[in-house]
């Protein structure tokens, strides 16, 4: 029988229910009474800080009292006009390092109100009754191309479909969603979510989304011949390797997730007994966290920073180190030893010293079947005529209008740094209210 | 350790708390729990006359308003008295007099304005061994439709007739309940004295609606889709019950009348602050009703420690000490000059101060870049509304300016005498400063 402490990289390590109960939601929604409870803490701040932390500009304030005065459905609205991806937002926000870290409840008491937990539950209530709140305005005429499924593109479409456009949009993968979709950990959005969010995202009406459509620059050049407007939400769709580990056993964190999350049998899904998760990112908690939640004997994150400069927030390095994870700092892997179900890799001690990484040739071995890279992501094939900033494409900060007339992008394809799915949202909301102003204007398009 | 025993018109009890008549103290076994408890005294539930008793509705008879966290601040009810038999309270009190003798028990009575009501209910409850007797001229529903409550309590000229009644036929002490539900509460207060009342106490509860159902428009609380105003009370009620009190306590004809002082009283800290405002003893409901007996324990406790704290080895040694300074407006001190003060360590930012000054006061505190707050002395007039929004205790205090500066609002410089209006320029019956 597998267990835990089976060699090798095997699937059922533990019984279904125990993988069940691992897997399930990481904040259990609020009921009435503890949504009342909470939302009576807010102090409705003047120019509250939480709104200014917030990148889709959410009156959390606003919202928050809306709840306690009894209208948790006018409370979602209120969200959704700022963020229609208000649900998944409340699900897979760092909210410690955005709204919730400058709540001055945090700054008094050392706990904030629970901001993105209420938000979850008027999303909630808003998406479990029948319908859609927003009506689309009289159509336009105007058509617009939106390439990428994930939260920009399909923020942008949904703004753009409200304004009474008709959106096109263009999915390389088999389902929308993006990130949403398959590269966030499953115990923050159970239940798929995720679809049912889209789902309820398209009953603004005048969307459609063609999936298994890959862009590239003939068929960009297709699109913009045949719509008023393209916009790009294509993601950074390539994660970054390290070939001197090899590929045996070695795969790309974000591929592992995916799997994970397209999964309908996690116990039937194969995991490393012992796992190293090499990255420092969101992506890496999620990863480790989630291989330890399978039954890996071991799930490590290698960072070769230390816990102050790591990207994932303490809030998640503490999640990680509760559900069973190491985390070991200040160290980077060199080479893999062994084959088959006796791996092991070889990591090295750093150190920063000015600023730069230094290697310090102190090397050590840990137990490793399975490694998983989570070192980050790059546009593999940007399309040629969009000019790039850096290794992604370039586009206005507050638009998203890119160098090629007719075309805006936003999401993670022009943000590095940026990589969380509400800056997404934001960039997407916002290029869709740019694109309305120049479809009004009288020259536009391709 | 202070010593919390009353002498409250010669009824003593160990400490200075009472339940005040209502649903806590309608039987025999709440009232012992009560006085397990540690109550210091029980004002029973207002006996009727003799005869069928009256009968409740049966749908809900209470209704609240809430602060944050459904902290319960305002409770109304349209109970009417006690609907038990004459009889059966009558022995029941008895009863537990003799098992506890060192408390205080005081039959409430609401019979109708008849003589003959009086003199029959009287000698009964004399008999019951109850160290007095509270007349009910609060209540301000149901009965009141009967001539009863707060109908007598509205003229003063019933009152003191009806108080006399009770003199002529009880011979112990007769505290007349007053409803607050009057234009001035010194008349009815007056009223009680001249007819020989032993003391006043108040206040009963105030009319009130406390909410509307929005799905049938019915007031709450609702019975089969009508409501009837009931009586309020609650810690909402305080700030009122607290300035009728100190009405009477340095009205020049009732000044000296003793009070048990009624009207949200929760903690050790709201019975000292009517106390202070000249009430012997102090009577609770709602603080009870909301958090069971046990917060005399609280009370108690922390009114001795307070007392230990400053000094007063009697409960007599502070009653009555605020009085002196209830004053009329027109004799405040206008050359007392303050400004609001934000403790920038204490300041959790969340802005509420500006947002109320700017809105809705005097434009007087800065945003500055870094969400800091700060005070604009030329602008300030020390109104206070900052220190009362702000959910920091303390963090927004109001300073004096020392004499002799200037303030920068007015360009004057403060000046140490005392002035008030009566002697301002701006006031045209202004008598010349002597």
């Amino acid at each position: 029988m597998t267990s835990p402490f089976t060699p090798g990289i095997a699937a059922g390590r533990l019984p279904p229910e125990e993988i069940g109960r691992n897997f399930s939601d990481l904040h259990a929604p609020f009921d009435k009474h503890e949504a009342h409870v909470a939302a009576d803490r807010c102090y409705f701040c003047h120019d509250a800080p939480c709104v200014t932390a917030c990148p889709t500009s959410i009156d959390i304030p606003l919202f928050i009292r809306q709840i306690a005065t009894g209208q948790p459905e006018a409370a979602g609205v209120t969200i959704f006009e700022q963020n229609i991806f208000g649900g998944m937002c409340a699900r897979v926000c760092p909210t410690e390092e955005l709204c919730e870290e400058v709540c001055v409840r945090e700054v008094a008491e050392g706990k904030p109100v629970e901001i993105g937990r209420l938000q979850r539950y008027a999303t909630d209530s808003v998406m479990t009754r029948q319908g859609h709140p927003f009506v689309r305005a009289a159509d336009t005429g105007k058509r617009v191309a939106v390439v990428g499924a994930g939260p920009a593109g399909l923020a942008c479409a949904h703004r753009l479909a409200m304004q009474g456009h008709k959106v096109d949009v263009y999915e390389m993968r088999d389902k929308p969603g993006g990130l949403n979709e398959y590269g966030i950990a499953a115990y923050k959005t159970v239940d798929e979510f995720a679809q049912a969010e889209v789902d309820w995202l398209l009953g603004v009406g005048g969307i459609e989304i063609h999936t298994g459509v890959t862009v590239n620059d003939s068929k960009l050049a297709e699109l913009r011949a045949s719509h008023d407007v393209v916009f790009l939400g294509i993601g950074l769709p390539g994660a970054f390797g390290l070939p001197e580990l090899g590929d045996e056993g070695v795969t790309a964190a974000i591929d592992f997730i995916a799997a994970l999350r397209q999964s309908d049998d996690l116990s039937a899904l194969p995991v490393g007994r012992h796992v190293v998760v090499i990255g420092g990112g969101m992506t890496a908690i999620d990863a480790a966290v989630q291989a330890k939640a399978l039954g890996a004997d071991s799930a490590t994150i290698l960072y070769r920073r230390d816990r102050a400069a790591m990207p994932a927030s303490d809030w998640e390095q503490d999640l990680a180190a509760a559900r069973g994870v190491r985390i070991v700092y200040n160290a980077a892997p060199v080479k893999t030893h062994g084959k088959g179900a006796a791996r092991e890799l070889e990591c090295e001690r750093t150190v920063v010293e000015d600023g730069r990484l230094v290697a310090l040739g102190d090397t050590f071995r840990i137990p490793a079947d399975q490694v998983l890279l989570a070192i980050g992501q790059w546009l593999p094939s940007a399309p040629a005529e969009v000019a790039l900033e850096g290794k992604v494409l370039g586009a206005d900060d507050d638009t998203g209008r890119t160098s090629l007339a007719g075309v805006w992008a936003g999401g993670d394809c022009v943000a590095p740094g940026k990589n969380l799915t509400v800056w997404a949202v934001r960039q997407g909301r916002d290029a869709a209210e740019d694109i309305h102003a120049a479809l009004a204007a009288p020259s536009v398009g391709g | 350790m202070a010593d919390l025993t009353t002498d409250f018109v010669g009824i003593k009890s160990p400490n200075p708390f009472w339940l005040a008549s209502a649903p806590p103290t309608d039987k025999e076994y709440n009232v012992r729990r009560a006085f397990e408890a540690g109550w210091g005294g029980v004002v029973w539930k207002t006996l009727g006359a003799e005869g069928p008793p009256v009968v409740n509705v049966n749908g809900p008879r209470y209704g609240a308003i809430y602060g944050a966290d459904r902290r319960l601040l305002g409770l109304n009810n349209i109970e009417l008295i006690t609907d038990r038999p004459l009889e059966v309270n009558l022995e029941e009190m008895a009863r537990v007099k003799a098992d506890y003798p060192d408390r205080a028990l005081i039959a409430s009575i609401m019979v109708p304005c008849e003589e003959a009501a009086w003199k029959a209910i009287l000698p009964r409850v004399a008999e019951t061994g109850a160290d007095g007797i509270e007349l009910n001229f609060g209540c301000p529903h149901g009965m009141s439709e009967r001539g009863m409550g707060s109908a007598v309590g509205q003229v003063p000229e019933y009152i003191e007739m009806v108080v006399r009644w009770c003199k002529q036929y009880y011979d112990r002490p007769v505290i007349v309940k007053l409803t607050p539900n009057i234009t001035d509460i010194r008349k009815p207060a007056t009223a009680a004295k001249n007819g020989g009342a032993d003391a006043v106490s108040l206040i009963n509860t105030i009319n009130s609606i406390t909410g509307v159902d929005l799905d049938n428009f019915a007031p709450m609380p609702t019975i089969d889709g009508k409501g009837s105003h009931g009586g309020y009370c609650g810690p909402a009620v305080k700030p009122i019950a607290m300035s009728m009190v100190s009405e009477i306590a340095r009205n020049p004809e009732t000044r000296g009348l003793p009070i048990s002082g009624i009207g949200g009283i929760t903690t050790w800290r709201d019975a000292a602050e009517f106390m202070a405002l000249g009430c012997g003893n102090v009577q609770v409901c709602t603080a009870a009703m909301t958090y069971g007996f046990k917060i005399v324990e609280e009370m108690t406790r922390d009114l001795s420690a307070w007392m230990d704290e400053k000094g007063y080895r009697s409960t007599a040694d502070f009653v009555g000490k605020a009085v002196p300074n209830v004053t009329d407006w027109q004799y405040l001190n206008l050359n007392y000059v303050t400004k609001a003060r934000i403790d920038q360590d204490l300041c959790i930012k969340c802005g509420r101060c500006y947002a109320a000054c700017e809105d809705t006061s005097h434009q007087a505190i800065a945003f500055n870049p870094g969400r800091t707050f700060e005070v604009i002395d030329e602008e300030c007039v020390a109104c206070n509304l900052c220190v009362d929004v702000c959910p920091v205790e303390d963090c927004i205090t109001m300073v004096e300016l020392d004499d002799g500066t200037v303030d920068p609002r007015t360009g004057k410089v403060v000046q140490k005498e005392y002035a008030n209006w009566t002697t301002h320029p701006n006031n045209p019956m202004a008598k010349a400063a002597e």
